[in-house]
């Protein structure tokens, strides 16, 4: 792991922080080239020059039964070589998210705000045409059901020599040898045999592997794999976890990597983010935010879960359910379920939305949460309660 | 609160053996054409299962997808009907009694599913659902039966109010507790419990484990648990039997099959499981990989069906099937399937 060692964060930090609803007079630009450059905290945690930059993100459905605020202000960066895992409940808003930033929502259906800038460029209001270039060739996504993002009526090598073909403009026959130099790569035995079949006729290990191969055939730089073993069973999530890992080493793409198995998270990930109801609710390195937590929600998920290694103690859940995403509460949007917002003086928790600040007044390692005490609440109560 | 409903007969002391299962065969006949050929296949879901489940304990089933553990909850609680194998309630072969001479047993042999949505009827009330078996059974006087179906959603954890709500008002995690509700209505002494967190999210994951721990503990329900997540059955199983391709290639008490598992299978499972533990100290365990797939149960590779992914394979595990039995230098009751058994004890290392 790394540590985290930028100079400069002190100053930038706090102003990042601050919880800025878009206005929507910028909807269509983003905010301006000078203040995200003054706020940009969005140094990585790492301090290295970040390949994918998201700031003040939101994203709103508007439906019959309301507005649903689904990601709200999220801010996060991934430097090439480096893997993000989003971590958070259902609904928290993490696929919604990385759907922004490979620009799959129906623009019609969705507002989004904010900057999403990979490589420099703003992707946030590009037109689809030029968004069409970047996805599949700079960025590409891995997802949960490889089902329903393979295409059954085509060949498995059809399909990816399409994807390769798309991007670049080459014969039937160069698409073809780069496939199966793909399919090979991601660990598919016989190859040329396996291009001429159907996806129904690969495992779901290989049809996971298959889309992988599919999703890196143009090497792109940033990885965005939505929960992809989730569907898999441990010894095949393994080799797969493996697969990411030696490609990143490989080619230095920058990869985010969505998942609710804090397991995963503690093999894969350099940086942690925890989303709760559409909001970052903690930031950091992987050691920071699983080793060193500073937020009762991350607390709640780490006591909650029983790990191949713990001795069997009670388990503390998390009581209660995650909000309407329709009508937040008030304040920090964990306070129902929050067994700390007693120990905050006054009402604070329930009136006043927490910013997201540095957990010891400094460095890149953030929460969101009115607790004075994190620290020595973690390590005097929670800590012994991990076992 | 653990009053509301009576704990089983407490003559069934912990310990006593309720459910002896031998060699329990599922061979689910299939159809495949080869061209203009018709075959008839079998798929050998389950092949030869023995174990035993006494009063109180908590049995773990863990294997890869597929292996055979939904199968063999099914036929235990007689939802499907073995090819052949014994299974002893209480004294009573149940494998192949007909329905009517079923019915007492069923009552004692309650399954909980995995899909919290599609194991209710959406169109019944919870009342409804909570009831119906306690009619069936002449559970209840007339009358009562409301009064019982509030007992029982209080001891669930549920509000006693919500009786006339339907499913798709509550959580995934409320709806497990219904359909735990509906298992706990008959008053059973064996649940069944088919990957019951499966589907929730990791904080009502929880909510629900402590919920199944407290009904064991207090009304001494002995539980078959079924489940992929290693974490999960070491926390909740004190036995657990680990399948492969429809066997139980290695058996024992948690602490063994944790803590010095023997059969190369088990030590691979143990060994994938993504550990949280590492990121707190827990030096980084061996990593053993499989390479390949389950093959099929169709045509299981001939003697240990585990050859064609063991890297300890030799000639005489393509002829000669491997027993399930206790090594010499085995604790008492773990037993692994393997001609090359013996313990790996760094797996697993332990937080505390
Ligand atoms: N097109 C849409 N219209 C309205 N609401 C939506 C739409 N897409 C997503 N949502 C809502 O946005 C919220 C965030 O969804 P998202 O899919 O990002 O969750 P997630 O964190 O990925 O959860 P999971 O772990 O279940 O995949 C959810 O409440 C979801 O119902
Ligand atoms: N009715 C059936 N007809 C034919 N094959 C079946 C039938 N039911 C199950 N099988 C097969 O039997 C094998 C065992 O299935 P089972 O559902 O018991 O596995 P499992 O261990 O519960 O897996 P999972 O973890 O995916 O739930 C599988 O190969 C499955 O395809
Ligand atoms: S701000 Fe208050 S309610 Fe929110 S997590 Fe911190 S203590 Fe709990
Ligand atoms: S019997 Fe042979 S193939 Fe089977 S697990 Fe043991 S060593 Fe491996
Ligand atoms: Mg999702
Ligand atoms: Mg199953």
């Amino acid at each position: 792991m790394t540590t985290p060692a930028p100079e400069d964060r002190k100053d930038t930090m706090a102003e990042s922080a601050a919880e800025q609803p878009a206005a929507p007079a910028d909807a269509k630009r983003g905010p301006s080239v000078a203040t995200r450059e003054r706020r940009s905290g969005l140094m990585n945690p790492s301090g290295e020059t970040p390949y994918l930059v998201v700031e003040d993100l939101t994203v709103k459905f508007p439906t019959a039964d309301g507005v649903v605020s689904a990601v709200n202000g999220l801010s996060y960066s991934v430097p090439l070589g480096r893997t993000l895992s989003i971590v958070g409940e259902s609904g928290s808003g993490k696929s919604v998210s990385s759907m922004a930033v490979m620009g799959l929502h129906d623009r019609k259906r969705t507002q989004i705000t904010g900057s999403i800038r990979l490589g420099g460029d703003e992707l946030v209001g590009m037109p689809e045409s030029d968004l069409m270039k970047v996805r599949g060739d700079a960025m590409a996504m891995v997802f949960q059901d490889p089902q329903s993002s393979l295409h059954p009526l085509y060949t498995v090598g059809n399909q990816i020599s399409e994807a390769y073909r798309v991007h670049h403009k080459v014969s039937k026959d160069v698409a073809k040898k780069r496939s199966l130099e793909m399919l090979d790569l991601v660990g598919i035995p016989n190859p040329i045999r396996r291009f001429k079949q159907y996806p129904h006729e690969f495992s779901g290990g290989m049809r996971q592997r298959a889309m992988i191969a599919m999703g890196l055939v143009n090497d792109p730089k940033l990885i965005i794999a939505d929960e992809p073993t989730t569907a898999l069973d441990v010894t095949v999530q393994a080799q797969i976890l493996d697969l990411l890992n030696n490609l990143q080493k490989e080619f230095g793409s920058a990869i985010v990597l969505i998942t609710h198995d804090l397991g995963v998270v503690a093999e894969m990930a350099d940086d942690v983010l925890v989303m709760y109801a559409g909001r970052c609710v903690e930031y950091g390195t992987a050691t920071d935010v699983l080793a060193n937590p500073r937020m009762p929600y991350t607390w709640g998920l780490l006591e909650s879960i029983p790990t191949v290694s713990a001795a069997s103690e009670k388990l503390r859940p998390i009581k209660g359910l995650p909000p309407s995403l329709l009508n937040l509460p008030s304040g920090c949007s964990f306070n129902p379920r929050c067994p700390y917002k007693d120990r905050v003086k006054g009402e604070r928790c329930t009136t006043e939305l927490p910013e997201l600040l540095p957990v010891d007044g400094a460095g890149a390692h953030t929460s969101r949460c009115h607790l004075h005490d994190k620290a020595s609440i973690y390590e005097a109560e929670v800590l012994p309660r991990l076992g | 609160m653990s009053d509301t409903v009576r704990p089983i007969d407490q003559s069934a002391a912990r310990g006593e053996t309720l459910l002896r299962v031998r060699d329990l065969k599922m061979h689910f006949p299939i159809k495949e054409s080869v061209g203009l050929r018709r075959t008839k296949k079998v798929v050998q879901a389950v092949d030869g299962v023995t174990f035993d489940l006494k009063a109180g304990q908590s049995l773990g089933l863990v294997g890869e997808s597929g292996c055979g553990k939904s199968t063999t909850g099914r036929m235990i609680t007689r939802l499907l009907t073995p090819t052949s194998g014994e299974i002893n309630f209480k004294g009573t072969d149940i494998a192949r009694l007909k329905e009517r001479d079923l019915r007492p047993f069923r009552r004692q042999l309650q399954i909980v599913f995995q899909d919290p949505y599609s194991s209710l009827n959406p169109r019944q009330t919870v009342s409804n659902i909570i009831s119906t078996p306690l009619r069936v059974h002449n559970l209840v006087k007339k009358g009562n039966e409301l009064g019982r179906v509030q007992e029982l959603l209080e001891r669930v954890g549920l509000n006693p109010e919500h009786h006339n709500r339907y499913p798709n008002e509550f959580s995934g995690g409320q709806r497990q507790r219904i359909g735990i509700a509906r298992a706990l209505a008959v008053e059973p002494e064996v649940i069944i419990a088919d990957e019951p967190v499966s589907a929730l999210d990791v904080s009502i994951q929880a909510q629900v484990m402590n919920l199944l721990e407290d009904l064991r503990r207090d009304l001494g329900i002995a539980f078959v648990f079924i489940a992929h997540d290693l974490g999960v059955v070491r926390h909740f199983c004190d036995e657990v039997a680990v399948m492969y391709l429809g066997k139980i290639v290695e058996q024992g008490p948690r602490e063994q099959i944790y803590g010095a598992p023997q059969h190369p299978y088990t030590q691979a499972l143990l060994s994938a499981a993504p550990d949280l533990g590492t990121i707190r100290g827990v030096p980084p365990k061996e990593r053993i990989r499989l390479v390949g797939d389950v093959p099929s149960p169709i045509d299981p590779p001939s003697g240990c069906r585990f050859r064609t992914r063991c890297w300890k394979a030799e000639d005489i595990c393509a002829t000669l099937e491997p027993k399930l039995e206790g090594k010499p230098q085995s604790a008492p009751g773990h037993a692994a399937a393997c001609h090359f058994a013996e313990p790996k004890v760094d797996l697993v290392a332990e937080i505390a």
